[in-house]
């Protein structure tokens, strides 16, 4: 039974249960509603929800064990003899994979599989044809394997079919038969309604649990087999996919301070000054059509900012900066990606002051005015220093973002680690290496892929850091003038 | 106003002596002051200026690149079918034929170009056969391929073909390709293209809108005038439904649990904490997340639709929970007294009252978080989606578990391409992002000027 014919089968059955729920609670009530503890569809909806939550638990959870019980099933069957010596288990297993989908595609076609499986050459001609491409040739124990592969998983779906239609039924029948005029089937349905709702407000935190745990996890196997203080304290980052690469990071976070730096010094005073002048100066109409605008800049995808870095800010300081000054010919450099980054976050800085200067106290500056200030001298020395706690919250949570920020800097920063003062340099940054680590085949054993993790880590902990600071710097400032 | 500030009021005083000038004629300090007032505001007109004009300069780079891939040369000529050539047995069975490879075709529409273009009597000079075919793109010999396998009875037939221009004709006319540039480019040379200006005076070659670009697949690398957006879009909208479909109960069901149910402690301000950061991780993070759990994990395939749907919608719920919070923040509480004053329990009150009032809210908030997740990149980078995709998805759930392409990453795809024609592709790429975001974000904005309540 296919997955969506499965869910489809347990969702009428649910219908089914809420019908006859109703039904039932009405006859058992002699048909006369005032009876019942509740009104009928909470009979019918407890009755659909028993069908419902521990069928759809079960599929859930068998799901995830399925991946498990196969991978094991499959690798006791490959003789390490065969694995190559360059390779490990694991990267066979992805062509064991591969090999089960391409028998599977041959058996729907109807072909002879036992034939084909003694006759290699033909088993690969054969797969050819179904579009199937392996890595390596397939060994008899490789097959094995895909064949365990496919017996589990034709077995799992069986068992997961009928394990979950049976429980399915079971909380029809088990439903219908606690249906009473008195069973107080309002309660129940709020309650089990109720835990659904914890549970939804949980996967935020499951979320959070989830990164955490993958980054740890993964960077603890890096630590083990890659020394720490190379990776911290390192000033060269050289990865060989051959092996004894040097890793270190600090080019890479050079890099992404060097960008962040360039694109806060373009954005902050831009947006600062535009949030001045739209909080204190414009007319409400004016106010109405360029807050909308500049909000536009960061509704737009940033894979749009990294092309226009790519096609025209890059040659265009390559062409008229870069060359004629001498400071260098890439149009990748750390000034490009720091310059479009900087337009991205201009509303960033822009909305949220704008919002903080909105709430200041109209009272502060009546009084300055009323001492015979000038608006600018009200501005800079009365609204701004009451805001400002607010204001450098706004610049750390830009911050944050520039130093999150990953397709400007792919597309405009170019990918060579380096530790230079040159702005027109093409350097790297955090996450570019991340990327470029953990981009095509990947497999988790090598230091050179496990360092994605570390990056990752040490990035998240770096925005996370800096945003905890803004939020608890923004809350305050609201919290002393509400 | 400041004038008033250095002349005393009507007690006169030992100081007000010293003051000759008159109110009208500002002193110089006051002219000092009223000159920075100015220079201040205009401190702010300017900021404001130039980030109006980042942004009117951003569109109209992205624009003026990519509206060219909107439109495409054709050539337009009858191929006759030779039986003799594609079908050697003459049984007329699909299978067969297969056996003719794209060079088969390539050379019958070499010969086809040939022919047309000495019945409209152009000189070609000293170009070979081998030239002609070049004209046109290595793709027109798979479309004709594809069509005569799709309907085996037009073998023998003449059929009025419409061919694409190879990537460098399209690309002089659109003039990205120059006389200059050809003679240093080993893929046409200065003859094709004046060859190129005669096909398009006799009408054998013109320039239109090539709706192919939404709807064709991407194609390889020496192709760009091939390449098009059909696998990416699905991919997307694939992935939007699967985000819809997740991010909008769960959100709303964990926004309903925090806003309406949740005792104000230590474990609720855990997970309002939880929320707030959420929404300010970078992006990248939940693509190592979806790497290493979803994939590595939980075993789901690489590239597919379902995976990029999943980790998009665990970056998606916190930026649906916290507008949908404030959507219930801002239903007055007498709703609530009144509802549960005439007997309804809590939950009914939510689902009866709240909820609806909340809606549009709801909605409003959740547009514009997909229209986020719609142009999000990295994530989608890590998790194998920018593999090179020619097949279709299949139809939806079994369809969410095939490889499929998005619209961000084939731009990011089409930027890492080494063929120039591609940044033309990219370009037009994000236009069409573009709009689909725009149709989002005003769909979002009359939802909430027309339905959203002030109380």
């Amino acid at each position: 039974m296919s997955l969506g014919l499965l869910l489809l089968t347990i969702v009428a059955l649910a219908a089914l249960g809420y019908g006859l729920g109703r039904r039932r609670a009405m006859l058992s009530a002699g048909g006369d509603m005032r009876k019942l503890h509740s009104l009928p569809t909470f009979y019918g909806w407890i009755t659909a929800l028993g069908v419902l939550v521990p069928a759809l638990l079960i599929l859930i959870l068998w799901l995830f064990a399925e991946g498990f019980v196969i991978h094991n099933s499959a690798v006791s069957h490959i003789d390490p003899a065969d694995v190559p010596a360059d390779s490990s288990v694991n990267l066979m297993m992805a062509d064991v994979t591969r090999l089960a989908q391409g028998l599977s595609a041959l058996a729907a076609k109807g072909t002879d599989l036992p034939a084909l499986e003694q006759d290699i050459e033909a088993l690969k001609t054969a797969l050819a044809d179904a579009g199937v491409a392996m890595g390596n040739d397939p060994t008899p124990s490789m097959i094995a394997a895909a064949q365990a592969v496919r017996s589990t998983a034709a077995m799992s779906r069986v068992g997961l079919s009928v394990t979950t239609l049976i429980v399915s039924l079971a909380g029809l029948v088990w439903g219908m038969r606690r249906i009473s005029p008195e069973f107080r089937a309002r309660n129940a349905t709020e309650r089990v309604s109720l835990g659904l709702l914890i549970a939804a407000s949980l996967i935020a935190v499951l979320t959070t649990v989830g990164i955490v745990f993958s980054l740890l996890a993964n960077t603890v196997h890096f630590f083990a087999i890659y020394p720490a203080s190379t990776f911290f304290f390192s000033p060269t980052w050289d990865p060989k996919f051959g092996g004894g690469s040097t890793l270190g990071i600090l080019p890479l976070v050079w890099g992404t301070l060097y960008v962040s730096v360039i694109s806060l010094v373009v954005a902050v005073p831009i947006g600062l000054f535009s949030a001045i002048y739209l909080a204190e100066y414009a007319s409400r109409r004016v106010r109405g059509i360029v807050k909308p605008l500049i909000e536009v800049l960061a509704g737009i995808p940033t894979i749009v900012y990294g092309l226009f870095a790519l096609i025209t800010v890059g040659p265009l300081l390559r062409d008229w900066i870069a060359m004629p000054m001498g400071f260098g010919n890439s149009s990748s450099t750390v000034m490009t990606a720091g310059l479009v980054m900087g337009i991205m976050i201009i509303p960033f800085v822009s909305s949220l002051s704008d919002d903080i200067i909105n709430a200041v106290p109209q009272s502060l500056r009546d009084g300055s005015l009323g001492l015979g200030a000038t608006p600018s001298e009200t501005i800079r020395q009365v609204v701004i220093p009451a805001a400002l706690p607010g204001i450098v919250g706004a610049v750390l949570l830009a911050a944050s973002r520039a130093i999150g920020e990953t397709m400007i800097v792919v597309l405009g920063a170019g990918a060579a680690a380096k530790l230079s003062m040159n702005p027109f340099e093409a350097m790297t940054t955090v996450t570019v290496k991340i990327v470029s680590q953990l981009t095509g085949d990947t497999e988790f054993a090598s230091p050179e892929t496990l360092v994605a993790f570390a990056l990752g880590l040490t990035l998240f902990t770096f925005t996370l850091g800096l945003n905890v600071v803004a939020l608890v710097i923004v809350r305050k400032y609201r919290e002393q003038y509400e | 106003m400041s004038a008033v500030s250095s002349t005393p009021g009507d007690q006169p005083t030992p100081e007000a002596a010293r003051v000759r000038h008159s109110l009208f004629a500002p002193d110089k300090r006051t002219a000092m002051r009223n000159a920075q007032e100015g220079r201040f505001r205009v401190y702010g007109l300017v900021a404001i200026v130039i980030a109006l004009l980042a942004l009117v300069w951003l569109l109209f780079s992205i624009f003026s690149a990519g509206l060219p891939a909107f439109r495409q040369t054709f050539v337009e000529i009858p191929v006759m079918l030779d039986a003799a050539v594609l079908d050697k047995a003459g049984h007329g069975d699909p299978a067969e034929m297969a056996s003719v490879t794209t060079i088969g075709y390539g050379k019958l529409i070499g010969k086809a170009l040939a022919a047309e273009i000495e019945a409209k009597g152009i000189d070609i000079g000293a170009m070979t056969p081998k030239d002609l075919v070049g004209m046109v793109s290595e793709n027109a010999a798979a479309d004709l391929r594809d069509m005569v396998l799709a309907d085996p009875k037009l073998l023998g037939t003449t059929v009025q073909f419409t061919a694409l221009a190879n990537g460098r004709i399209d690309g002089y006319f659109k003039g990205r390709v120059t006389m200059e540039s050809a003679a240093r480019d080993n893929n046409t040379s200065p003859e094709k293209l004046m060859l190129a200006d005669k096909l398009v005076a006799a009408g054998l070659m013109d320039m239109r809108f090539n709706p192919g670009f939404m709807f064709m697949p991407d194609a390889s690398d020496k192709r760009p005038e091939a390449a098009g957006l059909g696998v990416a879009i699905i991919g997307s909208l694939y992935m939007m439904v699967v985000v819809l479909c997740l991010a909008l109960p769960i959100g709303v069901a964990a926004s309903v649990y925090l806003e309406e149910f949740a005792p104000k402690n230590r474990w609720t301000d855990l997970i309002e904490v939880n929320i707030a950061n959420l929404a300010a991780v970078p992006s990248i993070v939940y693509g190592i997340l979806g790497l290493s759990f979803f994939i590595n994990f939980a075993g789901l395939p690489r590239s597919a639709s379902i995976v990029g749907g999943l980790v998009l919608t665990l970056m998606t719920l916190p930026r649906i929970i916290i507008p949908t919070r404030a959507a219930l923040k801002a239903v007055p509480p007498s709703i609530r007294d009144a509802a549960l004053g005439v007997g309804a329990s809590k939950l009914q009150t939510v689902t009866h009252h709240v909820l609806p009032l909340a809606m549009p809210g709801v909605l409003t908030g959740t547009i514009i978080g997909l229209a986020q997740a719609l142009g999000e990149t990295a994530p989608l980078l890590l998790i194998g989606m920018v593999a090179f995709v020619r097949e279709y998805p299949g139809a939806p759930l079994t369809g969410l578990f095939d490889p499929a392409s998005a619209l961000p990453v084939q731009i990011y795809n089409w930027t890492q391409r080494g063929d120039p024609g591609f940044v033309e592709r990219a370009s037009g790429a994000i236009i069409v992002l573009l709009a689909f975001l725009i149709v989002m974000n005003t769909a979002a904005i009359i939802l909430r000027r027309r339905y959203e309540r002030r109380w």
